[in-house]
């Protein structure tokens, strides 16, 4: 670094003051938005963006911390939706009125019973059972726990989806809902850590895509849990809704800036806490072990570190961000549709926020999800625009019109999202704002 | 009889239509991964290019009223594989290859393989729309029925004239490719690289060039899978999307890097999902007879829903990932 030099100056390769610069013209961007989509759009864009910042703060935990790969996002996100909709949805009196529940506890009581099976067998080498047989028996006992859960589960979501249709929430506050969906979350990537974290980047990259797929095949099909296609709404908001305003009075357009400005606080708030925490976590002692199992995992477990153990840490706790932040985006949209969620806008998205941000610097990972999620937002009307245009070109040409513009155009996010990822990949690789390397003298 | 028919009808011939394009699918992966090491997920989405490339073409061919006996789509399928080859060849120059010269990890590589996965799938769905198409333009698939009534079968084994001609494509494909890889000096050298890519470039093998093969074979592959995909089921912009997952499952199944393995891990996992929601209880039915008195078969005997079909392969994936990480032939290990 070459500013050595006393005094200010201008020095976009000062980590502080290239900060400082690319936030400000952040803000810009969004008063012109502001201005442009209108003071509804903007707030409905940021009360999103925010959480998006949450969830991208999550994977840089994994991925700028550690160097984990996690392109489960996806499963994550829709495991926090599932848990906001058990939490904070109205509570199903059918449901409950009927014997649902005792059936649901059965089918529990089976799944119980299948792990204590399969846990028991594993045991079968201390009675002298081992190699090939100790194998076979394992996999018999699998089988065993499979068709016990299934002999239960299968009539009681026949009944359920049948009778109450869904299970219903608990009518409780979203924001403990927000909490179990990161305790589920938590308790999902313990699993998957344990099982998948020894493998090689590539082959975990690809492990926990398929996981990611098993997750919504099971959150999307469980319709007696979460009511699969036919989408959970409305979802309750933590403050006042739109409607509540409108009620005492307020104008229609005003009563969405107002209700969502409520939101956003709320995120703001928790997005603050959180950043101050893994801001202080990276400083400290434990984040310096982190980047040191990140860089040189050798030496840094010829040093005693338990890294797979560590990474397992990492995992978790990212893991947890990702299944909060998917939460408060199922109540923020008021309609939790496991049909919506697709690896594209949920789990790639976050990643190109990660890399364009700068993996591993807090900051740049909040100014990518921001830049990021703007420029998804903004791509649609803008192809939407260019194609209009295109469109009264082609006609007075005689090639006629272009069909289906709508929904042409919003395919244009997607073209964008990975024209900037590549860019970003070949002029930037370390992010706009890049992790800040302290060298000791 | 009529249960083995029953069972010949929707898993033997659907399972190997499916197990063919997974295998060649899964060659383009192992190969670009035993060459240049790194997981290419922009694959599925090259096929569906190639697929889109076949369309332009029946339609171009069709308008001219030119009609064949066979399917349009694998009467234009050489010139789509070549169209194809050379976009996949231009991918690799434009996105891949500076990248290389700058020797970054092969993770920033698979990274750069989903911003290409994502600008293919947005320029797509830009150009051709979100609906969905078909391959057969003025034509119908016609079906062969094979009279069972000789072996005391009621029913016919149906079998449509697309999936009898990509069996046959398949198979001249992958003998044409061991002829390729064990005879032709390319093929030699190719396997050298994949083995050590460092040992064959001090050899004096042309790496540039077995490069730039690697990807001809994998987009021509890819264009071939893709467009038996469109006529199989129907041509969608996110046809191969949904398919690059269970692709990589079969190319880490039978062992990254390993062209044999590809092709068996694909059949291996096209029958384990065909196998696993296949219903049990159609071909059991001759055993009712032995059941005890007042015993039924449930009428639906399928070991997963067909909704899961999909995590099928991720089950076989993950287990294999545990027990044998690399594939039940051993892959290139780095």
């Amino acid at each position: 670094m070459s500013t050595q030099t006393q005094g200010f100056r201008f020095d976009l390769a000062d980590p502080r003051i290239r900060a400082i610069t690319l936030f400000a013209a952040m803000f810009v961007l969004i008063v012109i938005v502001g201005f442009v989509q209108g003071a509804a759009n903007t707030s409905l864009l940021l009360t999103q963006a925010t959480a998006y910042a949450l969830i991208a703060l999550g994977l840089n935990i994994q991925w700028g911390y550690g160097g984990l790969f996690n392109f489960a996002i996806m499963g994550f996100m829709m495991v926090g939706g599932a848990a906001a909709v058990t939490i904070s949805a109205p509570v199903n009196p059918v449901f409950w009125d009927s014997d649902g529940p005792i059936m649901l506890a059965k089918a529990l009581f089976a799944f119980l019973v299948g792990i204590a099976i399969v846990a028991s067998v594993r045991q079968v080498s201390r009675i002298g059972i081992t190699g090939f047989w100790r194998g076979m028996l394992i996999v018999f006992a699998w089988l065993a726990a499979y068709i016990i859960y299934r002999s239960q589960l299968d009539p009681a979501a026949a009944y359920i989806e049948s009778t109450a249709g869904y299970i219903g929430g608990l009518g409780l506050n979203p924001v403990l809902g927000w909490l179990v969906g990161g305790l589920l979350a938590a308790i999902i990537a313990f699993i998957v850590g344990k099982v998948s974290l020894g493998l090689r980047s590539d082959y975990l990259a690809i492990a926990t895509i398929g996981i990611s797929e098993i997750l919504r095949a099971f959150v999307k099909n469980m319709d007696w849990w979460t009511r699969g296609t036919q989408t959970v709404s409305p979802m309750p908001w933590p403050v006042p809704l739109p409607q509540q305003y409108q009620a005492d009075g307020v104008a229609i357009a005003e009563s969405f800036v107002y209700a969502r400005l409520g939101f956003l606080v709320v995120l703001v708030v928790i997005l603050a806490l959180v950043l101050f925490l893994v801001q202080r976590a990276y400083a400290g002692p434990w984040g310096r072990m982190m980047r040191s199992i990140r860089d040189n995992f050798i030496a840094a477990g010829s040093m005693g570190k338990d890294v797979k153990g560590r990474q397992l840490e990492l995992f978790v706790f990212g893991s947890v961000l990702i299944g909060i932040g998917g939460g408060m985006l199922a109540n923020f949209n008021q309609i939790f549709d496991p049909s919506s969620y697709q690896p594209i806008n949920h789990t790639f998205m976050v990643w190109v926020m990660v890399i364009v941000g700068g993996a591993g610097n807090n900051w740049g990972v909040l100014l990518g999800s921001f830049l990021i999620y703007l420029a998804w937002v903004v791509s649609d009307p803008m192809a939407q625009a260019i194609f209009i245009n295109l469109s009264a070109w082609t006609q007075s040409i005689g090639w006629g019109a272009i069909p289906e513009i709508d929904s042409r155009a919003l395919q244009m996010r997607v073209f964008v999202l990975g024209v900037i990822i590549t860019i970003a990949l070949r002029y930037a690789p370390k992010g706009l704002l890049p992790e800040v390397v302290r060298k000791s003298e | 009889m009529d249960e083995l028919i029953f069972f010949i009808n929707r898993v033997l011939i659907s399972g190997t239509v499916l197990g063919s394009i997974y295998a060649l699918g899964a060659i383009g992966v192992t190969l670009i991964f035993g060459i240049l090491r790194f997981a290419h997920f922009a694959h599925g989405d090259m096929m569906t290019m190639g697929a889109f490339v076949a369309f332009v073409f029946v339609t171009i061919l069709t308008g001219m009223g030119i009609t064949a006996p066979i399917p349009m789509g694998f009467v234009v399928l050489p010139l789509a594989m070549v169209t194809t080859a050379i976009i996949a060849l231009g991918l690799d120059k434009g996105f891949y290859a500076p990248l290389r010269r700058r020797g970054v990890p092969s993770v920033t590589l698979l990274i750069a393989s989903i911003g290409v996965t994502l600008m293919l799938q947005g320029l797509i769905r830009l150009i051709f729309g979100s609906g969905t198409r078909s391959l057969y333009i003025n034509e119908s698939k016609e079906i062969f029925r094979i009279d069972m009534s000789a072996f005391g079968g009621s029913r016919p084994i149906t079998i449509t004239e697309p999936q009898v001609l990509m069996m046959v494509v398949t198979v001249l494909i992958v003998i044409a490719l061991h002829y390729f890889l064990t005879r032709s000096r390319l093929g030699k050298a190719m396997r050298a690289m994949a083995d050590n890519a460092a040992l064959a470039q001090v050899s004096g093998i042309n790496t540039a060039v077995v490069v730039r093969v690697t990807w001809l074979i994998a987009g021509a592959l890819a264009c071939v899978a893709g467009t038996m995909l469109a006529l199989d089921v129907a041509l969608m912009p996110d046809l191969a999307f949904n398919i690059v997952l269970p692709i990589f499952a079969a190319a880490i199944v039978g062992g990254l890097g390993h062209v044999y393995g590809a092709i068996v891990g694909g059949f291996l996992l096209a029958f384990a999902e065909t196998l696993a929601v296949f219903n049990w209880t159609s071909v059991l039915r001759p055993l009712l007879g032995w059941l005890p008195e007042g015993w039924q078969l449930p009428a639906n005997l399928a070991l997963v829903p067909t909704e899961y079909k999909l995590t099928v392969a991720f089950v076989i994936l993950v287990i294999t990932l545990l027990a044998r990480p690399t594939g039940i032939f051993k892959g290139a290990s780095t």
